[in-house]
């Protein structure tokens, strides 16, 4: 079908109120952003609802990948346009629209007229029934029911009449900046582009910290963050990644602190790092992909000692409470999987101590901290000096 | 400075090579098959190359067929062999340090009900002669056995291999994965009694996506791509001429001033060794390849080591290239019996032509420097 229209259905920007308009503009601004390099597109807000109008030849399926990832949209209805609006060619726009739309003709339908012209010649009621009776007549497999219809036909007459019936399902969520912003933990591994995703999708805009151990971790692993960074921006929007060079202090803890408190020692720091940079960047929470029990150092015990660390902002964790499973499940769907296996190593697993502490208590781990007393302020200071960013788009 | 030890991987094209490929990009495009001037002059840069190439293998011109490179050239080996023989026996013989591309060729094979028999390597990657020996079999169709090991550079007693399989029976296939031994090393496949040859032209300064199946005259192969029928239908496809040309003029340069070369190259590998040994725990696994040494540095994985030397101009690689961006553990290591922790820590460094005593010298102080920081911090 040559669809020269889609209108998008949003559900919960709908009961913001009076901010209603914030949430539109931001779900428009972002469908521009994502459709311009498709053709030609108008985005725009009509009697309440949003339409895409296309100016320009077009792909069909890239245009539903890039609308299918603008949060907020839950809908997607492709619209046949018909610009003579008198009755007849509409009745036979309607009998092509079923024919072609719909490969096996058993169904029960619906007509669901409206006019926006009320000098029209006929009454939506009249409508209705005079095109249902035009289906019925063409296709024998068609039968009404009112109630309950496999199919609804809308067919909207204003200067000209939009004729649709099928719906393809939206990401649902908040549109990309309607909610603040957020700094992620991105490891390269499968839950932090998950975590980010879920948080994006409440209309959180992100940036992103890395932590780079070379040569522990080599520049593939870099890339790999950078490319699930830029995986991520398909649905969150740009990205600003900060890469920050660990190695260092790294080898600062390796040196002062008890082996087996290794990870968590280090988690804390990045904690602590993270949220410095979150904090210059405007950002109101630290977002991370643990899940509780995954790994020694996402036990409750040590999530409790790692969330200390960051002492100003929240730590949001979408998958705190989600099995691998669930979590490779989203990342398949989002497209981040195939390369967060991708086989390189991050820095958090490069000295992991044969039997790291399950159960972590503050004071110890404080205690042990003291021993970076000195040492570690200025390597420190010398790795948030030198973070590189990356723009993820 | 900046230091590419890794010539097993791939090397520099020689600009004589790059100019050329592209005078034929720019100017003289044309598809061999063409019945015009331009196919014409296309036609006439292949025979150029083909000629080339037979006369460094000392063959008959018939005999050469170029595919998109080594691993196209040992499936073509190794599945058209086995096909067009499958009627006198299903039986097929290796050596389990094989590349990935003759290796990978034959689980596929396995699956496709063939049966294979793997021989092992003594502790310096030789194929055992008497295993090889006790393995033939009447119904053995086809041994494949590489040349010159890519991870330690052991050279395999080709020659003696050929023997024993042709006495035990003339028509048994013998392919050689000889990818890492052409342009090194001075040899004809009669010399080796060998059906099959794979060469590849990249790793001698010739263009990558350029390869050669050596086919002994009259030896039974089915293709394994099919189309227009190119290159007697052995190998259907209009023939990549750029890279075709780039490989035969590489493979030409290559073995000119040959003997002084290779001295150059054994020369710098063998000062690497001497020198590089010389340091704390530092162990020595190469073969007698002019171009390639394994070293093992203890306490430090082999990917921590390679990045570090990264970090100061130095490119090598740990295991095979191919291979390498996968955490494995290495076959060919495992096979010539190395403990699991020597395993984790070996390097390879390939030489080419192009490299300087000044590169060694700078490679071993920089090792010397980098072993002692990365010993301290291992895992616990």
């Amino acid at each position: 079908m040559d669809y020269k229209m889609f209108l998008i259905k949003y559900a919960e920007i709908g009961t913001k109120g009076k901010n209603r308009y914030v949430f539109e503009d931001a779900m428009c601004k972002r469908m521009r952003s994502r459709l311009k390099s498709l053709g030609e597109f108008d985005v725009r807000r009509e009697y309440g609802r949003i339409f895409v109008e296309t100016f320009s030849e077009y792909d069909y399926d890239d245009v539903m990948e890039v609308l299918g990832s603008v949060f907020g949209i839950v809908g997607i209805c492709p619209v046949v346009v018909v610009e003579d609006t008198s009755f007849n060619n509409i009745s036979e726009a309607v009998v092509d629209y079923i024919d072609k739309e719909y490969s096996d003709k058993n169904f029960t339908f619906k007509v669901h007229a409206r006019r926006n012209d009320k000098n029209y010649p006929k009454s939506s009621m009249e409508i209705n029934s005079d095109l249902g009776a035009a289906l019925l007549d063409k296709f024998s497999g068609l039968s009404v029911d009112v109630h309950n219809p496999d199919v609804m036909v809308n067919v909207e007459v204003r200067n000209v009449a939009y004729i649709y019936s099928k719906t393809i399902p939206g990401p649902g969520g908040l549109p990309v900046g309607t909610n603040g912003k957020g700094m992620v933990l991105l490891s390269g591994g499968i839950d932090s582009p998950v975590a980010a995703y879920m948080i994006a999708k409440r209309g959180v805009e992100l940036e992103a910290v890395y932590f780079h151990a070379p040569p522990y971790t080599s520049e593939r692993a870099k890339q790999k963050v950078v490319d699930l960074g830029k995986l991520v921006s398909k649905y969150a929007g740009v990205m600003k990644l900060h890469i920050i060079n660990f190695t260092d202090v790294q080898l600062a803890i390796y040196d002062n602190c008890p082996h087996d408190e290794l990870t968590i020692i280090m988690k804390r720091i990045m904690y602590k790092m993270a949220q410095e940079i979150a904090l210059k960047e405007d950002c109101q929470c630290i977002i991370t992909g643990e899940s509780i029990g995954q790994v020694s150092s996402q036990t409750t015990q040590s999530l409790m000692v790692i969330d200390q660390a960051a002492d100003k902002l929240p730590v949001f964790r979408p998958c705190i409470g989600m099995d691998k499973q669930e979590i490779i499940d989203i990342s398949e769907k989002i497209g981040t999987y195939e390369t967060s296996i991708l086989p390189y190593e991050d820095c958090c697993t490069t000295f992991v101590a044969k039997h790291p502490v399950t159960r972590p208590k503050l004071d110890v781990i404080e205690k042990s901290e003291e021993a970076l007393v000195g040492k570690i302020e200025e390597l420190y200071q010398k790795a948030m000096e030198t973070v590189e960013v990356v723009y993820c788009r | 400075m900046e230091v590419y030890f890794d010539n097993a991987a791939t090397t520099a094209v020689f600009p004589e090579v790059k100019n050329l490929m592209i005078k034929l990009m720019e100017e003289d495009y044309g598809n061999p098959s063409s019945l015009h001037m331009k196919g014409v002059e296309a036609e006439r840069y292949i025979k150029t190359a083909t000629s080339q190439i037979a006369k460094e293998l000392k063959c008959q011109e018939k005999e050469i067929v170029f595919t998109s490179g080594g691993t196209e050239a040992n499936n073509l080996a190794i599945i058209g062999g086995a096909m067009a023989h499958r009627r006198a026996g299903k039986h097929i013989i290796t050596s389990e340090i094989e590349h990935a591309s003759v290796s990978a060729t034959m689980d596929f094979l396995v699956k496709e009900g063939y049966e294979v028999s793997i021989v092992g390597v003594d502790s310096e990657g030789k194929l055992k002669l008497d295993e090889l020996k006790a393995t033939l079999r009447p119904d053995t169709i086809l041994v494949s056995v590489m040349y010159v090991n890519n991870e330690i550079g052991a050279i395999e007693p080709i020659e003696e291999i050929g023997k024993i399989i042709k006495e035990y029976n003339q028509s048994i296939l013998f392919h050689v994965d000889a990818v890492q031994a052409f342009g090194k090393l001075r040899f004809t496949p009669k010399k080796l009694m060998a059906d099959l040859v794979s060469i590849s032209g990249h790793k001698i300064h010739g263009p990558k996506g350029s390869g050669v199946l050596y086919i002994k005259d009259k030896t039974l192969i089915r293709p394994i791509l099919y189309g227009g029928g190119q290159q007697k239908a052995m190998r259907s496809g209009t023939e990549n001429v750029p890279a075709i040309a780039g490989m035969g003029l590489a493979a030409e340069l290559m073995y000119k001033n040959h003997e002084a070369k290779m001295e150059h190259i054994s020369n710098i590998k063998n000062s690497f060794i001497d020198k590089v040994t010389k340091l704390e725990n530092v162990f020595n696994n190469s073969g007698e390849a002019p171009h390639i040494a394994s070293i093992t540095f203890v306490g430090i994985r082999s990917e921590v080591m390679l990045h570090a030397l990264e970090d100061k101009g130095i490119y090598v690689s740990s295991g095979s290239a191919c291979s390498s961006n996968k955490p494995h553990i290495s076959n060919v290591l495992k096979a010539i019996g190395l403990d699991s922790t020597k395993l984790e820590s070996t390097l390879r460094f390939s030489f080419s032509e192009f490299n300087t005593m000044e590169q060694v010298d700078y490679a071993v102080q920089m090792i010397e420097e980098i072993l002692p920081v990365f010993r301290r911090y291992i895992r616990k």
